[in-house]
């Protein structure tokens, strides 16, 4: 469904973010992309909606060249993918339900979306957003009165109002506690699977990744350094991506499943 | 060398060396040199009799100024509203125009950094380096003396104020928040609305009430030259020579200056 193809970007600088990066992700797939910190994810992903113009290469979203559209199809484009951010990215001063709608910007016109005139379906979708992320009661707290997973939330659910194929997720737990980190990642699986969207996300915890993603891509310097499942994820792969290091801990859950079944996983 | 060794051999750590500190006592025996200079100039072209004469003529001209009188309020009441009238409508004059010059000027929201950017800091520096009494001048030239003159002058004077520190605000918001709404699909337009104008609220808020407060302070001059409010009654005053009066209208100036004052710290203090 998404299809990357040679996908480069190399920044004013000189600085080559990307090179030359191939990748398929199937419909429904919920694909979880590692690597360094400067290894290129957050650029890959900025590439896919073109908030980041890639130097060359195509960017694929249902048979349609992303990086050949013109302004106006470009928006249109936008609207099929959603995107969550690690810093939350709300408007901060604008109320909960402001933010939510706010995904709904690419569907209605300037005024409307100017005097807060939403249509009634997309104020219904809110509200059954709302509520499926546990933040009905929210709607009409401003945005900066929320803790760091509801905002999270938040951000969830102005992605999904979109109603997107698919979701562009950057860092989504890297500012939150190892327990709020859980349930976002697991709430984002569990949307992924109700709605059968694809999502690419980038991730520093790859405990965290292996924990819920069905497939692990490796960027290295820019470059594809693996692609397969979590349990094929062992510590050669990580040494290769990361550099050396002592990775038993890191990835001791797939390991151990088998060895020790005494010790329940969480 | 800050860090040398003695003759037993332990180091030792000194802010400057020799030649530093020199050259600091050197620069510092120029600048008082240079003060000296100019202040004998100043002294040369002073007739001191008169500086000498001073405390007398003060005293001679506060004696007549006080009491002040207090019957002459009541025509002054028309050149205060009118004052003010003059402050309130030339700084939303002057936001109205400051505005789009911000957003053509920050470095985030420009069409074009290498065209239109330059215009717009033209216009902030132009309107800023001119004095609102020298834009009242010209427009009493222009339009003819009056208030309107007057509000203008006061908005001319405000565009540089305002834009300046506006687009200071643009450049300084959250680009995440920007982007997420630009990834939603949104078009120029609406990412402005929602991604940058909630962020820039509060300083705008905070801008508008300042430069109200500076202006009300400005409008009260403006009638020296012809522009309408208080300054007129001000000017006729004095030609006339008129001290009770005088007084009356500086005493009625300070109360309007502490009240705006007191007006935009409240206002400021709601929002921020």
């Amino acid at each position: 469904m998404l299809e990357l193809k040679n996908l480069s970007k190399t920044y004013r600088t000189g600085d080559k973010a990307l090179q030359n990066v191939t990748l398929t992700v199937p419909k429904g797939q919920v694909m979880a992309l590692i690597g360094p910190s400067g290894a290129g994810k957050s650029t890959l992903i900025r590439c896919i909606n073109r908030l980041v113009e890639p130097t060359s290469g195509s960017v694929i979203l249902d048979g349609t060249d992303v990086t050949a559209l013109g302004s106006g199809a470009l928006r249109k484009m936008r609207r099929k993918m959603g995107m969550i951010f690690q810093q939350y990215a709300l408007v901060e001063r604008l109320t909960v339900m402001e933010n939510v709608l706010s995904g709904r910007l690419g569907y209605v016109g300037f005024w409307r979306s100017y005097f807060r005139k939403y249509p009634q379906a997309d104020v219904d979708e809110a509200f059954r957003l709302l509520d499926r992320v546990g933040l009905l009661a929210m709607a009409d707290k401003r945005a900066d009165e929320l803790s760091g997973g509801q905002r999270q939330r938040v951000g969830i659910a102005r992605a999904l109002i979109q109603n997107p194929r698919l979701l562009l997720v950057d860092e989504p737990t890297a500012s939150l506690d190892p327990k709020t980190s859980r349930q976002i990642m697991r709430l984002i699986c569990e949307l992924c699977a109700e709605r059968d969207l694809a999502a690419v996300i980038n991730i520093h915890d790859v405990a965290l990744a292996q924990m819920f993603v069905e497939r692990i891509v490796g960027l290295k310097a820019g470059e594809l350094a693996f692609d397969g499942k979590p349990v094929e994820m062992t510590e050669d792969v990580l040494t290769n991506i990361y550099g050396e290091e002592d990775w038993h801990a890191t990835i001791r859950e797939v390991d151990d499943e088998d060895a020790e079944a005494e010790e329940p996983v969480a | 060398m800050p860090v040398s060794q003695n003759a037993s051999g332990a180091k030792i750590w000194q802010l400057r060396n020799r030649n530093q500190t020199l050259a600091r006592w050197a620069a510092y025996l120029a600048g008082v040199a240079v003060f000296m200079w100019c202040w004998q100039r100043i002294s040369d072209a002073t007739t001191w009799f008169f500086v000498w004469d001073a405390p007398r003529i003060a005293a001679d001209i506060g004696g007549r100024a006080w009491p002040p009188r207090w019957s002459y309020m009541d025509k002054l009441w028309g050149p205060l509203w009118d004052t003010l009238n003059m402050a309130t409508l030339g700084t939303l004059l002057a936001l109205v125009m400051a505005v789009p010059v911000a957003f053509l000027a920050a470095r985030n929201t420009t069409p074009s950094a290498t065209f239109i950017r330059p215009i717009a800091l033209f216009i902030i520096v132009a309107t800023r380096s001119i004095n609102s009494l020298i834009w009242a001048l010209l427009l009493v030239a222009v339009i003819g003396p009056g208030v309107f003159a007057g509000l203008l002058a006061i908005a001319f004077r405000s565009i540089g104020f305002c834009a300046k520190l506006l687009y200071e605000a643009i450049e300084e918001i959250d680009p995440t928040q920007v982007e997420a709404i630009t990834a939603t699909g949104a078009s120029r337009w609406q990412v402005m609305a929602y991604g940058i104008v909630p962020q820039i609220m509060p300083a705008f808020a905070g801008i508008s009430v300042f430069r109200w407060d500076i202006n009300i302070r400005e409008s009260t001059v403006l009638g020296l030259v012809g522009a309408g409010g208080i300054g007129l009654q001000l000017q006729s005053s004095l030609n006339t020579l008129a001290w009770p009066q005088v007084t009356l209208i500086l005493i009625v100036i300070l109360a309007a200056v502490v009240i705006g004052e007191w007006v935009s710290a409240k206002v400021r203090g709601a929002i921020i």
